[in-house]
């Protein structure tokens, strides 16, 4: 193997003169992803997984009752132009739903955050952007969770 | 230099011989040397090449030819060691089991580093994250037993089909490197430790495979796949890698509920 010849590539002598010196040398190149003791935290629990099977469960009853309420909110009765005041306070006369309107808003709630929280972690790479983030989607989630079961469940009719 | 060409081949084709073999084809090499630039260029360079020879031939020609500064690992040279996995034209790929002609030559054919581990010197990685993830799943047969074994531990063929498929793994870090979740903080186990942990764990004589579901029970473990299924399309050997991962998420689920 020849290297006498000097590289026609730009990069640099392969032997020769150097940019560093024993005295002066190269920087060192931190790994930037190192796994360590520390890293990552044993987290001892089964979190994960639930929240995995969560996912899929949820899924499956999602498809049942946002469909349900598409078809009944935009579709059947004369469609979109029927909903109004009058509209969802007959609905929410019956326990039948506002029991789906409460698990819709629940596993909808719960599944889209725990969505958006996979995505956090997957494409945040700062600890700190990532705990902000985090953060703002729970307090999101949990005033819009809280909001909507008070208002399903103190609805007056008779407001006004 | 143990590379199986034969002498013809070095030498430069007759000009305007009709039925030569060799074409002209571009490589666009990443190069990188920290001690002389911090960052990393593209360096082009022009082979004539048969095309039914493989990336690694070229890879050679231009390191022992043109430029002796190119730096790449390469061991075995057919595809056995899994020194050589790079990634090619976008997509992970072994260099010695990659034919130029199938990676339409008559564009400039990209030549990368693996991704999510950091570039030492133009196409070598530091592999060390790689192979602590595979070391944290304890690869290697645990049994409760601790005297000496008398006789050999027996398996039924049976037994032996289950974990067949990922036996087959080189540790070249293709499929790795390929997972966008790995990319991100590089804390994620990567489909080549679940691989291997999936080995053991589905192996009747082994005894340990609860440890090692619980240590892929983790935040980082097997419940960051995202079946994106890069890591099937890298693998070099032809492991269903996320099927594999799957069956480890089902064993997870049947033996804790």
């Amino acid at each position: 193997m020849s290297t006498t010849e000097s590289p026609a590539s730009g990069i640099g002598p392969v032997e020769g003169a150097s940019l560093y010196t024993p005295d002066n040398p190269a920087p060192l190149i931190e790994p930037p992803r190192a796994r360590t003791k520390k890293t990552p935290k044993s987290t001892r629990g089964n979190f994960e997984m639930v929240a995995w099977l969560f996912m899929r469960l949820s899924g499956v009853v999602l498809v049942v009752l946002v469909l349900g309420h598409l078809l009944i909110q935009l579709v059947l009765d004369g469609g979109v132009s029927k909903i109004g005041f009058a509209f969802v306070a007959g609905r929410w006369a019956s326990p039948f739903w506002q029991v789906w309107d409460l698990a819709m808003l629940w596993l909808a709630m719960l599944h889209g955050a725990n969505g958006l929280r996979t995505v956090i972690n997957d494409y945040a790479e700062r600890t700190n952007t990532r705990l902000w983030l985090k953060g703002l989607l729970y307090t999101a989630t949990v005033f819009t969770i809280l909001l909507g079961t008070l208002v399903i469940f103190t609805f007056d009719p008779n407001i006004r | 230099m143990a590379t199986p060409v034969m002498e013809k081949n070095d030498s430069a084709p007759e000009p305007g011989f009709a039925d030569s073999p060799y074409i002209t084809v571009t490589f666009r090499v990443r190069r990188f040397n920290p001690e002389v630039a911090a960052e990393a260029t593209w360096e082009d360079f022009q082979l004539e090449i048969d095309p039914k020879e493989r990336v690694l031939d070229a890879l050679h020609k231009i390191k022992w030819d043109l430029d002796g500064s190119l730096t790449f690992r390469r061991s075995c040279a057919h595809g056995i060691c899994g020194s050589d996995a790079m990634r090619i034209n976008g997509k992970n790929r072994l260099a010695c089991k990659t034919l130029i002609k199938d990676l339409s030559p008559e564009k400039p054919i990209t030549v990368e580093p693996i991704k999510g581990l950091t570039v030492l010197k133009d196409l070598v990685v530091d592999m060390e994250p790689f192979f602590q993830a595979y070391r944290d799943v304890m690869p290697f047969l645990i049994t409760k037993d601790t005297n000496e074994p008398t006789r050999e531990r027996l398996q039924s063929a049976e037994d032996r089909e289950r974990f067949d498929d990922t036996t087959k793994c080189i540790l070249c870090a293709a499929c790795t490197s390929s997972c966008p979740v790995f990319w991100n903080d590089g804390q994620y186990f990567g489909p080549a430790a679940i691989v291997n942990a999936h080995r053991f764990i589905f192996d009747s004589r082994d005894e340990a495979g609860e440890q090692r579901l619980e240590i892929l029970n983790d935040r980082d473990g097997v419940w960051r796949c995202r079946t994106t299924f890069n890591c099937t399309d890298a693998c070099p050997r032809g492991i269903e890698v996320t099927k594999a991962i799957a069956e480890v998420k089902r064993a997870l689920i049947t033996r804790r509920f």
